[in-house]
């Protein structure tokens, strides 16, 4: 490792919520925190930036101690080197392009302070938007002119505060690459706040799913999906979860009966109250009347609720008692029909059926 | 019946509104047409070169303009701290601040002389300090300042409290301490609102009379602005005290015109 490292413990009262986390980011390393709103993942970063006090915690940033509530240190906002990339970017609107990213800048002549935000500005591909105001920026503008505000002071910490949603889909992905490259070319620790796992797994070298207050799980993207350790977690990957009672199977396999007579079964080992969980992708759409062929061990019949195109993928919602969704490539689908209302036949292997305990 | 009778109200509605507005804009309206339309503007500008009148414009303006001096440079760190912080007993220091927004000017005046008056709490300092207040040009500021400040306090408080926070947050983590983002950030995010405050405190200290007279009387050169000398002069010299409140209606205009005007560049 380069540089040094992050460290944070914070319990704080957040409203009705009860903060307790404690992460550790190496250097040139990128923690994702994920979860739903109000989970407290923001509350974090403000703890890291000095933004919330916690009434319990350590930040430490290599030798330097931001926080330390046993003996009372906390160092004020502007005396901790953080990037902090707000939610809504939080560029000054009475200030130009070039005067935004040198805010942080000091100590410095005019001309020196300008050219260095030029070139940030350049390296990140709007110097065009060097004298112009925010007012007019897009949003893919904005996020970019952010950045390298953002990097002006040269942070010991990188914070991202859901950094893509404030754009629209078409501008996300190409904003995403961008924010990828950057992070690979950081090497100080990043924290990013996300309420998407898909953008969790794209910025996040690691992954820590935070629920009411508390990390649930911490791991890479797929061990996350791999091995979710809640339904809860397996939820958030974008996991099919039923809910039903496991009990010994045929051929060594676990049987877990989701009501209604129907049973669905797994290659891993469980008993009682479980959450059976499978990947959209891992689902297959196959007519009712279409011959039981190949080793897909689990089928559920049910009717067509909704299918949307994304990307080249379609989605594809199935009332079976508990709803399940699947995502094919086009041509998988073409052979049924995804009316709305049509029966259909839902098929996947019982390995790729995870079992969960709730 | 009860129907038609609806249906009636319903078609009466309209007319009412229009006949409600059209007697509003004639009251309101009406005085200040009246001021330019009862003298020739001959006689207006003639009557401006009246000494009184002039005196009374010049310290007008003198005597507004440094209290609005003073209630910009302690009112705007006020209303910062007022806006930013939570602290025991907030809501009564906002009441106390809003206090002359309801208080009779006269009621201020009186209140004015107990405090800092010869024989007021303050008296023997102000003597040991050899500084004189009551009957002075000094004493005519320090009344303005105390009933106009409010205007400004007030407008400036929801000024700051309506900066986005996480601009101000922003400029925390990118190194700048508080007073540093309160220059740098909050004042300039808030200058148009801030702007239309001191326009509103401005007006205000225009229009002053009741605290003036009571606190500070009513001397040519000394004591006597423009609205006490249009209460002067009206006995004697009707034109002239017309042609004061001409030059006051104008400015007036002016104020409220920029006040709506910088409503609009209001940015988002």
């Amino acid at each position: 490792m380069s540089g040094p490292g992050l460290e944070v413990t914070a319990k704080a009262q957040l409203g009705q919520t009860e903060l307790d986390v404690s992460v550790r980011v190496e250097a040139g390393r990128c923690l994702a925190l994920a979860g739903p709103s109000g989970a407290g993942k923001t509350s974090v970063l403000r703890a890291v930036a000095g933004l919330l006090r916690p009434h319990e915690g350590v930040v430490r940033c290599g030798d330097e101690v931001w926080l330390d509530t046993a003996t009372g240190v906390s160092r004020a906002p502007d005396r901790r080197r953080v990037g902090y990339l707000f939610q809504n970017y939080a560029l000054f609107p009475h200030l130009r392009g070039w005067q935004n990213v040198a805010y942080p800048l000091r100590g410095q002549k005019r001309k020196e302070r300008r050219a260095h935000a030029v070139e940030l500005l350049e390296r990140f591909g709007v110097g065009h938007l060097a004298d112009v105001r925010p007012g007019t920026y897009s949003g893919g503008e904005s996020q970019r002119v952010a950045l390298a505000r953002t990097l002006a002071r040269d942070p010991m910490v990188l914070l991202l505060d859901e950094p893509l949603s404030a754009l629209d889909a078409r501008t996300r992905a190409s904003a995403g690459r961008t924010l990828k490259t950057t992070l690979g070319e950081s090497d100080v620790p990043t924290l990013v706040v996300t309420h998407d796992f898909n953008e969790a797994a794209l910025l996040g070298d690691e992954i820590a799913v935070i629920d009411h207050g508390h990390i649930l799980q911490h791991g890479t993207a797929s061990a996350l999906a791999a091995a979710p350790a809640s339904t809860f977690v397996a939820d958030f990957t974008g996991a099919v979860v039923l809910a039903g009672i496991a009990s010994p199977g045929p051929d060594g396999l676990t049987a877990v009966d989701i009501g209604d007579g129907v049973t669905v079964l797994s290659t891993a080992q469980g008993a009682g109250d479980v959450g059976a969980s499978v990947y959209p992708w891992e689902i297959a759409l196959v007519p009712v009347d279409a011959p039981v062929t190949g080793s897909a061990q689990n089928r559920l019949e049910g009717r067509v609720v909704s299918s949307t195109t994304i990307a080249n993928r379609l989605r594809v919602t199935v009332d079976a008692g508990q709803p399940v969704t699947a995502e094919v490539t086009d041509p998988g689908a073409q052979a049924v029909d995804l009316a709305v209302g049509k029966p259909i036949a839902l098929t996947w292997k019982a390995s790729a059926t995870r079992l969960i305990e709730r | 019946m009860r129907h038609r009778l609806a249906r009636a109200g319903a078609r009466l509605f309209p007319v009412a509104l229009i006949v409600a507005v059209a007697v509003a804009l004639v009251f309101l309206a009406l005085p200040v047409i009246a001021i330019f339309t009862d003298v020739s503007p001959k006689e207006l500008i003639d009557s401006l070169d009246d000494d009184t009148t002039v005196d009374a414009l010049k310290l007008s303006l003198q005597t507004t303009l440094t209290a609005l001096v003073i209630i910009l440079v302690i009112g705007t760190p006020v209303a910062w701290a007022l806006a930013t912080r939570r602290f025991r007993g907030k809501q009564i220091l906002e009441t106390i601040i809003e206090l002359p927004l309801v208080m009779p000017p006269a009621v201020a005046g009186i209140g004015l002389l107990a405090a800092l008056g010869p024989k007021g709490i303050l008296g023997p300092l102000f003597d040991s300090l050899d500084v004189q207040l009551v009957f002075q040009t000094a004493g005519v500021v320090v009344a303005l300042t105390f009933v106009a400040s409010p205007f400004y306090l007030r407008q400036a408080q929801a000024a700051f409290s309506t900066v986005d926070r996480s601009l101000l947050e922003a400029s925390r983590t990118l190194g700048a301490s508080e007073a540093r983002t309160f220059g740098r950030v909050a004042c300039p995010v808030a200058f148009p609102s801030l702007l239309s405050g001191a326009a509103l405190a401005w007006g205000r200290a225009l229009g002053e009379f009741g605290a003036t007279l009571v606190f500070a009387g009513s001397f040519q050169g000394v004591t006597q602005t423009a609205p006490l000398a249009i209460y002067a002069q009206f006995g004697t010299n009707f034109p002239g005290a017309l042609a004061l409140a001409a030059v006051l209606v104008c400015f007036s205009i002016a104020i409220l015109g920029g006040v709506k005007l910088l409503g609009r560049l209001q940015p988002t």
